[in-house]
């Protein structure tokens, strides 16, 4: 059975979570930005270029945003992982784990 | 440049490339040999390069000529991984964690596994992956044709044989590096290493013709921006439905290409890996479109009419005299080709063998599962077999649709196919009730939809599809036309197609799940799928197995024989030999408990798939699979857990409750303690003082020289001291009477402002030179009460003298308040004084209890004890009224006070 998520977490939790959220985010926000080139080009004022440039610059945001974002994640991932194997690191002294692909 | 110079670079490159994947793989055996894992091999920056897989020759050669016709749409291929791998958090972290939880193989053994371990669905999404990955393939055989073709133009060459030897030698490579072993889980190091180095070799191929072209060709960015204008098309226009839709389809493929699960899900060997390939993935995705357009456009002004856009990044160069450049070029559209189809072929291959293969063989044989003989060299040869096979079936699908066709155009056909995973995928991480029944409608469906309307008609009007049937439907039935299904015309035959497949794929999934019953291993499955991260990881999960628990007998060896033929001898006894232990037994054979079967299956999963793995123990164990009750069984445990947890709550609550009783009685006891023990010293003092003096005073009376004035005196002294013991001693009488409950009450009827009148006059005996203040309230008409009046009047008298005593203040003053209410009547009687400390609050009412120590009380600190027992035995009480500004008691006793007889009946 799962554990109970507590209603109220420490600044520091909290803060992780708020980083989840925005990895959430990041994805929709990008969508619907790169939609506007396909709402500019009714127009015609941008050009393909400036779409281009625009949808590169976009590109670029994204990329670093996330960036950012999967440093703090990634500690996040580490704890879990951490928390996965403890359990796990009992039974491993009597089960010699074998590396991954060892064949014969 | 001719063939004599590309045959051997081509030829060169792959050696190159085969030396590559050889050290790599010798590196790991070392590696594994020590004891460590590959650490360089799986790193991060290895994983992120792997994926670029996605990125084939239809990106290398079609995104130029896919920019040079539609503009900027090229783009969306790009924007939708990046979309999705910058929301990872969302599904990406899942899917592998998933992956790796349950050592999945490969796409079709991920969902297979999810709706019970059904072989049928595996089958399902084999058969769809190769159909899509088909024309995929053939686009790449395509690119390499194209490619030889546009140096040697002025040689008569048959773009058809070519492609069948280049088939031929991918085939061979990847015979070679991906089916060298059976691979417990299904990771192929130098394979991985292998296409890093061609990822890496494709970008710079890339960027090397992009920088040319801009500084080079043109004078800069600036320049370059002003050629895109000036060839600029109306064609080049954005199409809101179509970028919105590419950008989903793109998004959904590299989730559901077999290739991409592959290197993604797979050949992942850390999930951390996937945080960095989040934004260094879609890095490498922008490093390779940010050239495109550039090309594109310096390709539709450098070059005539009439060339083939797709191949603009080769004859671009070449046409200006960059032979190096065309070169470099070429190889990097090679490498772009052979690492799509090598990754292909080892996925597919895996499909194939486990979940087609495989299954036929162990079918085939059903009697004999058991008997010896090494299953891997079967497994390996199937999957040899089925690389073949699929090469092969590209390279025909080259050969019929002619290979005349735009690049892209053939990859988004092989894109929507794959999409029809989508539902049943998303569905098996997401959604519990999503069933097997659901996702083969849903798969079936799709899958029909996208034949009939993408594939089929690929193959251009009259090949399959006859053209009376494209434009006037089958049968002459209109709404059913491959393009305009049920009458929805007009559309982008692409979207037509995604929307409608997508569609009735998703309806038939959600159907199909709503109405069926799932069986109990699915609903194993789904609970470990969905609820992955709750888990942790799956070895712990308590109850939740594939296999009930009822015992059996003498199956262990038979699963080692079995387990032997597929990891092979020393890996199956070593895995034995460690869960005999883990039982606390010894030797190789442990018992067949649920959780040790579970374990073994997974193990053998990673060899041969889920499916496949969970049907030869099922056969070997027989019918031990899990059923409904020991679903409900397992629920009810946890619920039962979780119901004691609560009670053992609410007890230890109700022991900490007593314990703060026991320890408030106790440091009430250990201050009565103290209290009597000074009360002793004190009331022999009290008894001593007086006995003090009568004895001194009888001993002067015996004197002879007493006169009788002193002798009257001496008396009287002894008199009043004797009646002062006598009234201690009286009291003591009357509290210990009182305790216990031996008092005879007299009842009489009174006016309790009489009453209180008859006290206050009493008391004025006391310090009689102190004026006090009365204040008195209650009701006008009086309270008229039946009780013992006496007693009742002696507790007046003692409160109002303690209250003339003890008040500090300098104008005296006491309030007391009469009230009746419900049958008892209420006294409060209230001084102007300092109170009562808070901690002594509590000790008033016992015996003895004194506050000063002065003489000037003259009592023994009985009264307020006293008082209690009276009240008590009048059926009422007496307390303390904290916050009153003043020492304040409340009286409370029955107005009527029934007879002894009648009270203790009650």
């Amino acid at each position: 059975m799962a554990p109970r998520a507590p209603l109220f977490v420490e600044r520091q939790s909290y803060r992780r979570r708020r980083v989840m959220d925005g990895a959430r985010i990041l994805p929709v926000v990008g969508f619907v930005l790169t939609l506007l080139p396909a709402l500019w080009t009714q127009s015609g004022r941008m050009g393909t270029a400036g779409e281009a440039i625009y949808l590169f610059a976009l590109w670029l945001g994204l990329i670093v945003v996330a960036a950012l974002l999967s440093r703090h994640l990634r500690r996040e991932g580490q704890r879990a992982a951490d928390q996965a194997a403890r359990p796990r690191a009992a039974a491993s002294e009597t089960t010699p784990e074998t590396p991954p692909g060892a064949a014969p | 440049m001719t063939l004599n110079v590309l045959i051997p670079a081509a030829l060169g490159y792959v050696v190159f490339l085969f030396l590559i994947a050889s050290l790599a793989e010798r590196r790991a055996e070392t590696l594994r040999a020590a004891g460590r894992s590959p650490r360089f091999l799986r790193s991060p920056l290895i994983y992120t390069l792997s994926l670029s897989v996605y990125c084939t020759a239809w990106t290398f050669y079609g995104a130029v000529g896919y920019a040079a016709r539609s503009g900027l749409e090229f783009i969306t291929i790009y924007l939708g991984p990046t979309l999705v791998f910058v929301g990872w958090w969302w599904l990406l972290r899942k899917l592998v964690r998933v992956g790796k939880a349950q050592r999945v193989t490969s796409i079709a053994d991920l969902i297979s596994a999810r709706y019970g371990k059904s072989n049928a669905i595996g089958v399902l999404v084999t058969l769809l992956a190769v159909c899509a990955t088909t024309p995929y393939i053939a686009l790449q055989l395509q690119s390499i044709a194209l490619s030889f073709g546009a140096f040697a133009a002025d040689q008569s060459l048959a773009p058809r044989q070519l492609a069948m030897w280049v088939a031929v030698g991918l085939a061979l490579f990847t015979i070679l590096f991906g089916t060298r072993n059976l691979d417990a889980n299904e990771q192929h190091h130098g394979v991985v290493t292998a296409i890093a180095v061609e990822a890496v070799v494709k970008l710079v191929a890339l960027l090397a013709v992009g920088v040319w072209v801009v500084w080079g060709l043109a004078d800069g960015p600036s320049d370059i921006i002003a050629r895109i204008t000036a060839v600029e098309r109306p064609e080049w226009r954005i199409q809101p439905a179509r970028w919105m839709g590419l950008t989903f389809l793109a998004g959904v493929a590299i989730v559901t290409l077999p290739r991409m699960f592959q290197v993604m899900v797979v050949e992942n060997a850390d999930e951390t890996h996937l945080s960095v390939a989040s934004w260094a993935f879609p890095l490498y995705l922008m490093a390779m479109s940010l050239f495109v357009l550039p090309i594109a456009a310096a390709g539709l002004t450098h070059l005539p009419e009439g060339m083939n856009p797709d191949l603009f990044v080769l004859t671009l160069p070449q046409a200006m005299g960059q032979d190096t450049l065309a070169m470099l070029a070429f190889l990097g559209g090679f490498s772009a080709a052979t690492s799509m189809v090598i990754i292909a072929a080892i996925a597919l291959a895996t499909m194939v063998s486990n979940h087609i293969v495989v299954p036929l063989w162990l079918a085939s044989r059903r009697a004999s599962a058991s008997e010896a003989g090494d299953m891997r060299g079967l497994v390996l040869n199937a999957r040899r077999l089925s690389i073949l096979g699929i090469l092969a079936l590209g390279y025909l699908y080259f050969a019929v649709s002619g290979g005349s066709r735009a690049l892209a155009a053939i990859g988004l056909i092989a894109f929507a196919g794959m999409a029809q995973v989508l539902p049943a995928l998303v569905g098996a991480l997401y959604w519990r009730g999503a069933s097997r029944v659901g996702a083969a409608a849903g798969l079936v469906t799709g899958a029909l939809a996208w034949f009939y309307t993408l594939f089929l008609p690929s193959f251009g009007p009259g090949v399959v599809l006859s053209a009376d049937v494209m434009s006037a439907g089958p049968f002459g039935i209109e709404w059913l036309r491959p393009h305009a299904l049920f009458a929805v015309e007009g559309m982008d035959p692409l979207l037509h197609a995604l929307f409608w497949s997508l569609i009735l794929n998703a309806l038939a999934f959600i159907t199909g799940s709503l109405v069926s019953f799932p069986s109990p291993v699915e609903r194993v499955q789904s609970a470990q799928f969905v609820n992955v991260f709750d888990i942790g990881s799956g070895d712990e999960r308590p109850g939740a197995r594939g296999w009930s628990r009822e015992a059996a007998e003498n199956e262990a060896e038979d699963l080692l024989a079995m387990s032997q033929r597929i990891l092979g001898a020393t890996e199956a006894q070593a895995f034995f030999e460690s869960e005999t232990r883990r039982q606390g037994k010894a030797g190789f054979l442990p018992d067949p408990t649920p959780e040790f079967l579970d374990r073994l299956e997974r193990e053998l999963s990673g060899s041969v798939g889920a499916a496949t793995s969970h049907a030869m123990i099922a056969q070997i164990v027989g019918g031990r699979l899990v059923t409904v009750d020991d679903l409900m069984a397992v629920a009810s445990e946890t619920a039962q857990i979780m119901e004691h947890s609560a009670q053992l709550e609410a007890k230890s609550e109700e022991l900490a409750r007593t314990a703060r009783q026991l320890r408030e009685a106790n440091a009430m006891l250990q201050k009565l303690s103290v209290q009597k023990d000074s009360f002793l010293s004190q009331i022999s003092h009290e008894l001593r003082t007086p006995m003090t003096s009568i004895r001194a005073f009888s001993e002067i009376l015996q004197d002879d020289e007493v006169t009788p004035d002193e002798v009257a005196r001496y008396a009287t002294i002894i008199h009043d001291e004797s009646i002062r013991l006598t009234r201690l001693l009286d009291d003591l009488l009357d509290l210990s009477v009182l305790e216990n409950g031996q008092v005879n009450l007299d009842l009489q009827e009174a006016d309790l402002a009489a009453l209180i009148d008859r006290a206050l006059l009493a008391s004025n005996s006391v310090l009689p030179q102190r004026h006090f203040a009365i204040r008195r309230s209650g009701p006008d008409e009086g309270i008229a009460v039946r009780t013992d009046i006496g007693r009742l009047t002696q507790v007046f008298i003692n409160v109002i003298s303690n209250a003339r005593k003890y008040c500090d203040a300098t104008e005296p003053e006491l309030r007391i308040d009469m009230r009746l209410r419900g049958g008892k009547v209420t006294v409060d009687l209230i001084d102007n004084g300092s109170g009562i400390p808070k901690e002594s609050q509590g000790l008033i009412f016992e015996k003895f209890a004194r506050l000063t120590d002065t003489h000037q009380a003259g009592g023994a600190g009985l009264g307020l004890a006293i008082c209690r027992e009276i009240m008590h035995n009048l059926g009422g009480d007496i307390a303390y009224l904290p916050g009153q500004g003043g020492a304040a008691f409340r009286v409370t006793f029955a107005a009527v006070l029934a007879p002894r007889a009648s009270r203790a009946a009650r």
